[in-house]
């Protein structure tokens, strides 16, 4: 399993991260970025990828 | 042994380069060559948290993988040649780096302004790290700043400047600020939250002399006045750093003419070989909008055209019948931008300076808001203040 962190004080609910990653991350009806913390090794291409277009670099892989 | 990939450029597209190269199965020698001493850091905070809450480089570098660990980085180093023949780099302290392929990354350094009296100090531009902790330096309360060119980062500064206590003055050469890519009605909009927070705008006018002794202490403004300035920090647009390629046939007359997959073209329109260009310096057609080759100067553009090159190098070097069907794939990146000031965060997909009209599709400008931009019949991009789940929708339609 892969735990994803996201730092909410950095997050700015952009959601460039949920075209990446679509099974992690998503907004909510109140265009708030909510995330599921724990993925199966099989989406750490999706989550890098969702790291590297995050624009406040908020998105984490903790190891 | 095969040579490097040798990647000229140290910062976000050269890094995605070299991970992404990893990620595509490429596992042989990759050297980046990079101007400045630091290793890749995100430059959007410069114009905010950096300038704003004195962070340093641990606070803005990206993350450093496991793949990339064993990259050989030349730092504090200038490429200053290339031999597109014999595949060799040669760089400031004369060291030459042969190539087995070889990535153009070099971006763009700040215009600076062409003024009477241009020696005093008191000059900022905004590019580099080292740029943004020398202007914090001097952004203290009650400090007159005049900042020169009404675009994105010349509006983040004077955001972040006017929240730290500075007396803030944009000139700008247009009716408003960040007119060419908002269009009339929401960069009027931007003004007038501008100038909700105190910030003043001389539009149409351009700052031509500084006056005072060592330091400035006034700037003269092309209509024949003078106001009165300790920090002038010049945001008039970049040039394409390429001056080092000079010496090839490679096209460089706007950045580096590039085809959809990243390869380097001649003067003559044919592909150098093993010669690859992105970032902000390449310029590429986006099949999305039409076939003119622009360059793009959008956060997003160095990592999606960094991957593009990057397959399609791990291919080439890899000698698989994959790169003959790579390379022949069509490359249409959505581009993307966002910008904060204040309380007030933009978001757009598509390419907006491509429009000739701007129409409010939701929402209230006065809060928040949706514009779609359209050029002829064909909508070309879409930006919003908030409303985040309806800017977002429109991504789709472009690709």
């Amino acid at each position: 399993m892969i735990k994803v962190e996201v730092d909410m004080t950095k997050c700015q609910h952009y959601g460039q991260c949920v075209f990446e990653a679509p099974d992690i991350f998503r907004l909510n009806s109140d265009d708030k970025l909510e995330y599921t913390a724990e993925a199966d090794d099989s989406e750490r291409a999706n989550i890098e990828a969702a790291i590297d277009v995050c624009p406040m670099q908020a998105i984490r892989i903790v190891e | 042994m095969n040579h490097p990939v040798v990647i000229v450029g140290a910062s976000m597209g050269g890094l995605r380069t070299a991970e992404s190269l990893r990620r595509f199965g490429y596992l042989g020698p990759i050297t980046v060559i990079g101007e400045e001493a630091h290793k890749p850091y995100n430059r959007p905070p410069l114009s905010k948290d950096v300038l704003a809450e004195g962070v340093n480089h641990e606070a803005v570098a990206f993350e450093e993988r496991a793949a990339t660990a064993d990259v050989n980085w030349v730092l504090g180093t200038r490429a200053v040649s290339v031999d597109t023949e014999h595949n060799t780099v040669i760089d400031s302290s004369d060291v030459i780096h042969p190539y087995s392929a070889l990535v153009i990354a070099t971006g763009l350094r700040p215009k600076r302004l062409n003024l009477a009296n241009a020696d005093l100090s008191g000059r900022f531009a905004l590019r580099t790290l080292d740029d943004a902790i020398a202007l914090r330096e001097e952004l203290k309360p009650g400090k007159d700043v005049v900042i020169v060119g009404g675009g994105f980062i010349g509006c983040e500064v004077a955001a972040t400047a006017s929240k730290l206590g500075c007396d803030v003055t944009v000139v700008h050469n247009a009716s408003h600020p960040m007119l060419r890519p908002l269009g009339t009605e929401l960069a009027r909009q931007m003004q007038l939250r501008h100038e909700a927070e105190g910030v003043r705008f001389l539009l149409n006018r351009s700052v031509v002399g500084l006056v005072g002794e060592r330091s400035i202490q006034e700037v003269q403004i092309d209509d024949g006045s003078t106001i009165s300035c300790d920090v002038l920090v010049e945001a008039v647009g970049s040039h394409q750093n390429t001056e080092w390629l000079e010496m090839t046939n490679i096209d460089i007359t706007d950045g580096v003419l590039v085809d959809s997959a990243m390869r380097a073209l001649s003067t003559s329109g044919s592909v150098i070989p093993n010669v690859y260009a992105i970032g902000d310096v390449a310029r590429f057609a986006n099949p999305i909008f039409d076939d003119v080759p622009r360059r793009v100067e959008h956060w997003n553009i160095p990592t999606e055209t960094a991957k593009r090159a990057a397959s399609v190098i791990a291919a080439q070097l890899a000698d698989g019948e994959k790169f003959v069907n790579l390379v022949n794939e069509q490359f249409k990146p959505v581009p993307s931008f966002w910008s904060d000031q204040y309380d007030v965060h933009l978001l757009a997909f598509g390419s907006l300076a491509l429009a000739d009209r701007a129409t409010l599709v939701a929402g209230e400008v006065s809060g928040e808001c949706v514009f779609e931009y359209h050029r002829g019949e064909d909508l070309v991009g879409v930006c919003g203040i908030g409303m985040r789940s309806v800017v977002q929708s429109y991504r789709a339609k472009f690709i």
